[in-house]
């Protein structure tokens, strides 16, 4: 009986336990509203938009800081116009678990989907691909903020019908951060030619194991050789791999100058990190979501120096506003803004494609958006007819940055199509590398 | 290339190995297939980091403090979850896996999912064969094969260290000459767990830290053990460094398949059960006797 009694208790603790961890592990949409602070009273219902993402990582938590400002400056400049009615915006965090388990994204979006009005926000391509269909399902306007393949958007010429709903505002497809990725190549190939005399420039790709990096890689094998360099090789690790040490040994043994990488998982850190820790005597560049800003060199132990990406923020004059937020961003949380921060515009052209439309209705709203000409803090937005974002001069195009001490410096555009912003430096190669090849 | 290999996998698998013998003295001693086990490797990272970042506790006794609150958090969970459901394997595997997802998600909590890294014990860089190399990867080495003596000596030169081994060869005959089994299975799980403290406070500032750093090494930490003989702590070791060996060669050979890393210990794992379930030392399921 005593042992009975025990294994009871047992197995009352372990029931108790699994039912904490699960519910902790976020089988899906851990939500929290956040209505606005300290405003001028606004009248009507407020109108609901979901920040949808990874909320315990750095892209999640960014979309949703970004789309707090957002919040608080439209509400406290009158709300939204409805009509007769100004309608306050409410920002409701719905956590997608996508970055550990992407199956979380649709359960978590579907349990929010009758509640909210709009949704806002995404990361992964895996994930991002389930919760499209769910939200097109309830034919709800989604504007993903951080999404960047192209099959996305497609869709939405495929089918208009059904995935009229969908816009993309950031990132530009991987197409275009292909071709934003190919010229920070040739800018950097540029500074290896002129700095170290080498002719034809070794360049080993560095991609982490994904769907949008699968198009990326592809082009880069073609489109290497075709700008008068060579593949020294393709490593693809995990996204979330912890240790790249086998990968960069292998890179310096086949005589790499540069090193194109392609990574948003949390294996871009520790490849900065041990990129500088092993001195490996090759230019960094390509796209590397953790080196976007954020946490990044408290991630790196200050490990990160000389490792560049395309950026899509960044303190440049991509527009009026990109530098008053940045600096706001960056006073209020004491980060640097990544990419999805560009959430902020979307809840911004959100806003305005309603007020156009003078209602919340979505098949009004979908038809504003179409119309939107927009100066974003990443530049000047207006939608392709996918939906998807205009890249190219005097649109959106990116920018180079490299890490020097702590600081994110601007490298490009360095008069690309004449665009060249207030304080871009040049490229600038790692000492140890420069030594290395100047033996 | 192959001294790149040579060198890459020692290293990898002096960490993989570490983890392989807590893991293999406690499966052979007292038939716990402890999953939390690589949890508590995280456990120590993420401590060492919050005494040493948050705290401002200097870095080798944010070290020992680390492994001492892992060791006693270790033994307690054991003595009040684990022990009552010993006899019970799947009650152990279930309350084990549980504990480790509780030890993540409370790291989520107080974590986040941001990721963190440590500094080193020791800067820098040297250069063997030819190969550029940190003095954290060789203090890790290093510890790796003070360790391995150490346990050697305690296994076989002490009287804790003869019972242990007659625990793990016969539990009930050597309970029936009159040893304290749950006694010696008690400390048998403080080694352990102090091992996995070690393994993650040496490792840590080699990876950056994220609240699910324990699953791969878990993965590979069970292929290891299953590869060199459940219970063997010899096979452990030498299955850690075989399948750190498989993997580095997989990111030297066939670079574009590199995220298949973590793949080809469940690729061993399944391919030992299959062919020779004993694996290189071990007794078939002896512990289902």
């Amino acid at each position: 009986m005593k042992m009975f009694r025990r294994y009871k208790t047992l197995a009352v603790i372990t029931i108790l336990v699994l039912m904490v961890s699960l519910g902790l592990a976020g089988c899906g949409g851990k939500q929290e509203a956040q209505a606005p602070k300290e405003q001028a009273p606004l009248k009507g219902d407020p109108i609901k938009v979901a920040i949808i993402g990874p909320m315990t990582f750095i892209h999640g938590e960014h979309m949703w800081k970004s789309a707090t400002m957002a919040m608080e400056e439209i509400n406290a400049a009158g709300g939204v116009k409805v009509g007769n009615q100004s309608r306050p915006v409410e920002i409701v965090k719905v956590d997608t678990n996508e970055m550990t388990n992407i199956p979380d994204a649709a359960t978590a979006v579907e349990r929010v989907a009758n509640s909210v009005d709009f949704f806002l926000g995404g990361f992964r391509t895996e994930a991002v691909l389930g919760m499209q269909d769910v939200i097109m399902d309830y034919k709800k306007v989604f504007i993903s903020t951080g999404v960047g393949h192209p099959n996305l958007t497609k869709k939405v010429k495929d089918n208009y019908d059904r995935y009229k709903y969908y816009f993309r505002t950031n990132p530009m497809n991987s197409n275009d951060m292909a071709r934003a990725s190919f010229l920070i190549l040739a800018e950097v190939a540029s500074v290896v030619k002129t700095d170290l005399g080498i002719e034809k420039p070794k360049v080993a790709i560095m991609a982490e194991s994904a769907v949008w990096t699968d198009p990326i890689v592809a082009a880069s094998q073609q489109q290497i050789p075709a700008m008068g360099m060579e593949v020294a090789g393709v490593w693809r690790p995990s996204a979330v791999a912890t240790d790249v040490t086998a990968e960069l040994s292998a890179i310096r043994a086949s005589g790499a100058h540069i090193i194109l990488t392609f990574m948003s998982g949390p294996v871009g850190g520790v490849f900065a990190r041990q990129y500088e820790e092993l001195k490996i005597p090759a230019a960094a560049t390509g796209i590397n979501v953790d080196a976007q800003g954020g946490k990044f060199w408290q991630v790196t132990g200050g490990k990160g120096n000389y490792v560049s990406t395309l950026n899509l923020l960044g303190r440049a004059a991509l527009s009026p506003k990109a530098i008053p937020f940045y600096d706001k961003f960056v006073a209020r949380y004491g980060e640097i803004p990544v990419y999805t921060a560009a959430t902020y515009d979307a809840l911004y052209m959100l806003v305005e494609a309603i007020e156009r439309a003078g209602s919340i209705d979505a098949d009004a709203v979908v038809k504003e958006l179409e119309k939107t000409d927009y100066a974003a803090i990443g530049g000047r937005l207006v939608f392709t007819e996918n939906h998807d974002v205009t890249w190219g001069p005097k649109h959106v195009t990116g920018l180079g940055t490299q890490w020097s001490e702590g600081k994110l410096n601007v490298f490009w555009p360095n008069g690309w199509e004449g665009i060249k912003h207030e304080g871009t430096a040049r490229f600038v190669l790692p000492p140890w590398m420069i030594e290395h090849w100047k033996k | 290339m192959w001294e790149q290999i040579l060198v890459n996998g020692l290293i990898s698998g002096g960490k993989y190995a570490l983890l392989a013998m807590g893991f293999a003295l406690i499966y052979g001693v007292a038939r716990i297939m402890n999953l939390s086990h690589t949890a508590y490797y995280m456990l120590a990272a993420y401590l060492i980091y919050y005494l040493n970042q948050s705290l401002a506790v200097p870095l080798p006794l944010a070290y020992l403090l680390a492994i001492l609150v892992v060791l006693v958090i270790g033994v307690t969970t054991y003595h009040y979850l684990v022990a009552p459901v010993r006899e019970q394997f799947t009650a152990v595997l279930i309350v084990t896996l549980v504990m480790a997802i509780v030890v993540q998600e409370i790291i989520f909590i107080f974590f986040g999912g941001h990721f963190r890294s440590l500094p080193p014990l020791i800067p820098g860089t040297t250069t063997l064969a030819g190969i550029k190399i940190t003095y954290q990867h060789l203090l890790t080495l290093a510890t790796v094969l003070v360790t391995l003596t150490g346990i050697w000596l305690l296994l076989f030169k002490t009287r804790l260290g003869i019972a242990i081994r007659a625990m793990a060869m016969d539990r009930e005959v050597a309970n029936l000459m009159g040893m304290p089994e749950s006694r010696i299975a008690l400390v048998t799980v403080a080694i352990s767990v102090g091992l996995a403290a070690i393994s993650g406070a040496m490792v840590a500032p080699l990876l950056i830290l994220d609240p699910l750093m324990w699953m791969h090494p878990l993965v590979v930490v069970m292929a290891a053990v299953i590869l060199g003989g459940l219970g063997s702590i010899k096979g452990s070791i030498l299955g850690a460094f075989i399948l750190a060996f498989a993997e580095i060669m997989l990111v030297f050979t066939l670079p574009k398949l590199a995220y298949l890393r973590g793949s080809v210990s469940m690729a061993v794992m399944l391919a030992v059960l299959l062919i020779r379930p004993e694996g290189l030392f071990g007794i078939f399921m002896e512990g289902e006797r």
